[in-house]
């Protein structure tokens, strides 16, 4: 094969990647949508499961979603901010405890979700939770704060999102010029000042991104909240921290492999995943739009 | 006030209304002891996990009792009947839903970290049927058959009087109580062959079987559609297929109790719950799930 | 904030509250230290009493964790994962064997995928092509895994079931597939980036000496990358090894201690923990081993994400020292 035909084939190849993929997204995204959309109507998001959770709607796991993820984000963004700030602000860039904290970081990103329930397991709710228990109420029949709950399930996911924010923060901070920061201690601001007045409204929309990325990734993950606070079947809404919650990912996995109707429950199940696809795909557009849009701003006009 | 300072009234605005909340919640006063727990109009709220056999059962009772009692709240879950055993023994649940009997390692357990006895009460009867698809002509089999392909001594439907394909195990996660019970009662305590797929619910093995004709599943009866249930033969040598009659008189090999075990006497909320089960909607109830209901003299109350 | 406006050759002191919120941040900074350190130690603290409490030795050796066995009612030895019944047996090594296998299916669909789709954007593609691509595949890097595990269990299995006609509708190579769309993402983001910030002059010196494209890509780019598509497998490899619901969902979970057959039904140390820790009792012997198989997990994705971290950092020394 001459010179210009091993080019075409290795672009043939590699384009070839490229639509497999596409292939693989269009049938993924159609399917769901296909199968999905007549089912979700405004009756779908509104009621509780019926019929064996074959019918009805899924409110209530859309509840326990939006809470969970709400305490999630109230519990991890202000430290995963922190750690950020410090690490570009405060650390020098040669400093050893900033390297350790970064390689702290970079494997708290690479542990595996599993592992995270078996962590939400063994310290949020029988270490912390036990211990609540025990200064509160002394000696009871039943753990209250020792098992499994939204509080436990949210603090869990709120470390495992702490990666996510830490490092796009980060990234956004960077993007703040080192000159306004100088100008600011020049006139006599302190350091933290500056951070608070001038670097984080500027770094406003890269950490509002960092910040929504999280809360989509949190609000997908199942593994877990397995046995960390997700429930099949709950009549009622949670309203207590230690209640046990719904959960859209943990209703398609409960529906997927538990329902006791595979056929009956498929429409409610595309339904659940389509909700589910819908909330994180509209966090990562919103996501995606604030970062194109905060890097035009910051673009030298 | 800036932006960031804007954002952070709100967190903490948020965090404590969600700190307020659960402040008020008196829910669980029961178990503490608190001022709720006297009120008989306060919230009381039972939990039910185990069993994935019962699980639709258990859903259906609770959606029957709280339209029957309006300040009561039941929280249903499956995960197996060694997850509600185990629930029970760490005190994560009132109820434990069981397709199988209590081990005497478990009841010690209990007795160690709850401080009470087991009490276990026979709630509905089912039976284990094994299926294989509709499209597979096999249609009687005897358990020690069973337990050899089960084993993978036998390996192909040829080599029973089926076509010439090889059979698929579909079978159950090991925290089934199902499971549990199969591998007693047709395994002997054997092993299954490591070939047997696990899946997490009977309806999901009913619905591997339903599509895919060479495979063969067990599982309770009220889940049995768009398969055929094979009529068993024991000891005796007959062959009994799962109905009513069979498994009430004793006679279908694989019939079984469904239990719901507490520990201690059950009392309040959970008493009312097992007396509705037992009552006549409750058992009709179980009728119409699909399993059999107790006979009248072991339903233990008015 | 002051009122008056100091001498620009004083400083002015720092008002308390300020130093306070100071060390707090910095105290919080170690947030990421303290986090991996307490998951460590708190999964370590239900498994370690495996190895020191009198009641296991009844129910198993240690060395049955690892090697195998001749069980009762068997003819060979076997390593056999069946928690429940009579003689519980817990040989991990079918759940280690299912995850590599799993893993490295996965990695063998995902890399040439991920890695090709970088070239071509990078090198091959108008840019507008590569303007959209990158945000599309930052959409599939979002979709949770329990939507791909459903994907994987309805709608990829029945595909393979109807054109390879397996014997197990789920298995190995489903879970694989499910697995490979998750980590696709990951290898061609970061391949991508390691391309791009390749020195366009290396490109422009080759291009001047008359070389094709399909050269350049080859000979220049690609190589120059390698620390960087090094990063992305290892990192990828990572993320599948520890990846739980999408196996859970579509691997038919069998425990099947089978090497070379891709086609048989797996069981990975993520979906059995997942599975069965829900059943057991806190402090039995089949819970600690839970735990430990968690412990095992953690220790070695930390040591494949600390020796990615070193490989790619001493290929890059390479690549631009010299």
């Amino acid at each position: 094969m001459n010179k210009t035909g091993k080019d075409y084939l290795l672009a043939a190849l590699t384009g070839l990647a490229l639509v497999i993929i596409l292939v693989i997204l269009v049938v993924l995204f159609g399917e769901i949508l296909w199968n999905g959309a007549p089912v979700v109507t405004a009756e779908f998001l509104t009621e509780a499961p019926t019929a064996d959770m074959t019918g009805g709607g899924i409110f209530p796991a859309i509840y326990g979603t939006v809470f969970m993820t709400l305490l999630m984000t109230i519990a991890g963004v202000p430290i995963g901010l922190a750690t950020a700030i410090w690490l570009n602000e405060y650390a020098s860039s040669r400093s050893k405890i900033a390297a350790i904290i970064r390689t702290a970081i970079h494997n708290l990103a690479g542990v595996p979700s599993i592992v995270f329930g078996l962590f939400g397991l063994g310290f949020f709710v029988i270490f912390v939770g036990g211990t609540m228990d025990s200064l509160i109420y002394g000696d009871i029949p039943r753990p209250i704060w020792g098992q499994p709950s939204i509080l436990w399930a949210s603090l869990t996911l709120a470390v495992l999102t702490l990666p996510v924010v830490i490092v796009t923060t980060e990234e956004a901070l960077k993007t703040v010029p080192g000159e306004l920061r100088d100008a600011s201690l020049a006139l006599g601001a302190t350091k933290f000042q500056t951070t608070l007045t001038i670097v984080l409204p500027n770094a406003r929309g890269g950490i509002l991104t960092g910040v929504i990325l999280g809360v989509s990734r949190g609000m997908g993950e199942v593994a877990p909240i397995i046995f960390v606070g997700a429930a099949n079947f709950l009549p009622e809404l949670p309203d207590d921290l230690r209640d046990m919650f719904m959960h859209l990912g943990y209703h398609v996995y409960a529906l997927a492999t538990q329902s006791p109707n595979v056929d009956a429950a498929r429409p409610a199940l595309f339904g659940t995943v389509l909700v589910l696809l819908a909330l994180t795909f509209s966090l990562n557009l919103i996501a995606i739009i604030i970062r194109s849009r905060s890097r035009r701003a910051l673009r030298p006009s | 006030m800036n932006t960031v300072s804007r954002i952070l009234c709100l967190i903490g605005f948020l965090a404590s209304v969600s700190l307020a909340l659960s402040a008020c919640g008196n829910r669980y006063d029961e178990i503490t002891g608190g001022e709720g727990a006297k009120q008989s109009g306060g919230r009381q709220t039972l939990t039910i996990k185990g069993s994935d056999t019962m699980v639709i059962l258990a859903q259906r009772w609770a959606e029957g009792f709280m339209a029957a009692n309006a300040n009561s709240t039941i929280q249903v879950s499956g995960g197996g009947s060694g997850t509600g055993i185990a629930a029970l023994i760490n005190g994560t649940t009132d109820l434990a839903n069981s397709s199988r009997k209590i081990k005497e390692r478990e009841i010690e357990t209990v007795r160690k970290n709850r401080s009470a006895e087991v009490v276990e009460t026979p709630v509905a009867i089912d039976t284990i049927a094994v299926y294989v698809s509709e499209k597979n002509p096999v249609k009687k089999l005897n358990i020690e058959t069973i337990k050899q392909i089960y084993r993978r001594r036998i390996k192909n439907w040829s080599e029973v009087g089926g076509p010439d394909l090889p059979i698929v195990l579909y079978s159950r996660e090991n925290n089934s109580g199902t499971y549990a019970y199969f591998k007693e009662q047709v395994l002997d305590d054997e092993d299954f062959a490591a070939e047997a797929q696990t899946l997490p619910g009977t309806a999901a093995v009913i619905n591997a079987v339903a599509r895919d004709e060479k495979g063969i599943g067990y599982g309770g009866i009220a889940f049995g559609e768009g398969v055929r249930a094979l009529e068993i033969a024991g000891e005796d040598g007959i062959h009994y297929a799962p109905t009513m009659e069979n498994a009430i008189g004793g006679i279908y090999p694989l019939a079984r109790f469904l239990y719901i075990y507490s520990a201690g006497e059950p009392t309040g909320i959970a008493r009312q719950f097992l007396d509705f089960a037992l009552s006549e909607i409750g058992q009709s109830v179980v009728d119409g799930v699909g399993y059999y209901p107790l006979p009248r003299e072991m339903r233990g109350n008015e | 904030m002051s009122e008056k406006r100091p001498p620009l050759t004083e400083a002015l002191p720092t008002p308390r509250w300020h130093r306070w919120a100071e060390r707090l941040i910095a105290a919080l900074a170690f947030s990421a230290v303290l986090a991996i350190a307490l998951i460590f130690l708190f999964i370590a603290r239900e498994a370690i009493p495996l190895f020191f409490e009198e009641g296991v030795r009844d129910e198993m050796r240690l060395r049955d964790l690892f090697i195998p066995r001749i069980w009762d009612g068997y003819d060979e030895a076997v390593a056999i994962w069946q928690p429940i019944g009579g003689t519980p047996k817990f040989n991990m090594l079918p759940l280690f064997v299912g995850s590599l296998k799993v893993t490295i299916l996965a990695m063998l669909i995902s890399v040439p995928l991920g890695v090709g789709c970088a070239v071509f954007v990078a090198i091959y593609a108008p840019p507008r092509i590569r303007e959209i691509t990158k945000p599309i595949i930052e959409l599939l890097a979002g979709v949770p895994s329990v939507v791909l595990g459903f994907f994987a269990l309805m709608i990829v299995a029945s595909f393979t079931q109807a054109v390879f006609g397996f014997t197990y509708r789920l298995n190995g190579v489903v879970a694989a597939i499910g697995l490979a769309i998750t980590i696709v993402p990951v290898i061609f983001t970061i391949s991508e980036d390691a391309i791009q910030a390749v020195p366009k002059s290396l490109s422009e010196a080759a291009l001047a000496l008359g070389a094709r494209k399909y050269q350049i890509a080859l000979r220049v780019i690609i190589p120059a990358a390698i620390p960087g598509i090094t990063a992305a497998i290892i990192l990828g490899f990572g993320r599948a090894i520890g990846e739980t619901m999408i196996v859970l969902m579509a691997s038919g979970n069998a425990a099947v201690m089978e090497i070379f057959d891709f086609t048989t039904s797996v069981r990975t140390v993520t979906a059995t923990i997942a599975a069965e820790l829900g059943e057991v009792a806190r402090g039995e012997p089949h819970w600690r081993i839970l735990f430990l198989l968690g412990v095992i997990l953690f220790i070695i994705t930390f040591i494949i994400n600390l020796g990615g971290k070193m490989i790619t950092d001493r290929l890059h020394r390479k690549l631009t020292a010299g």
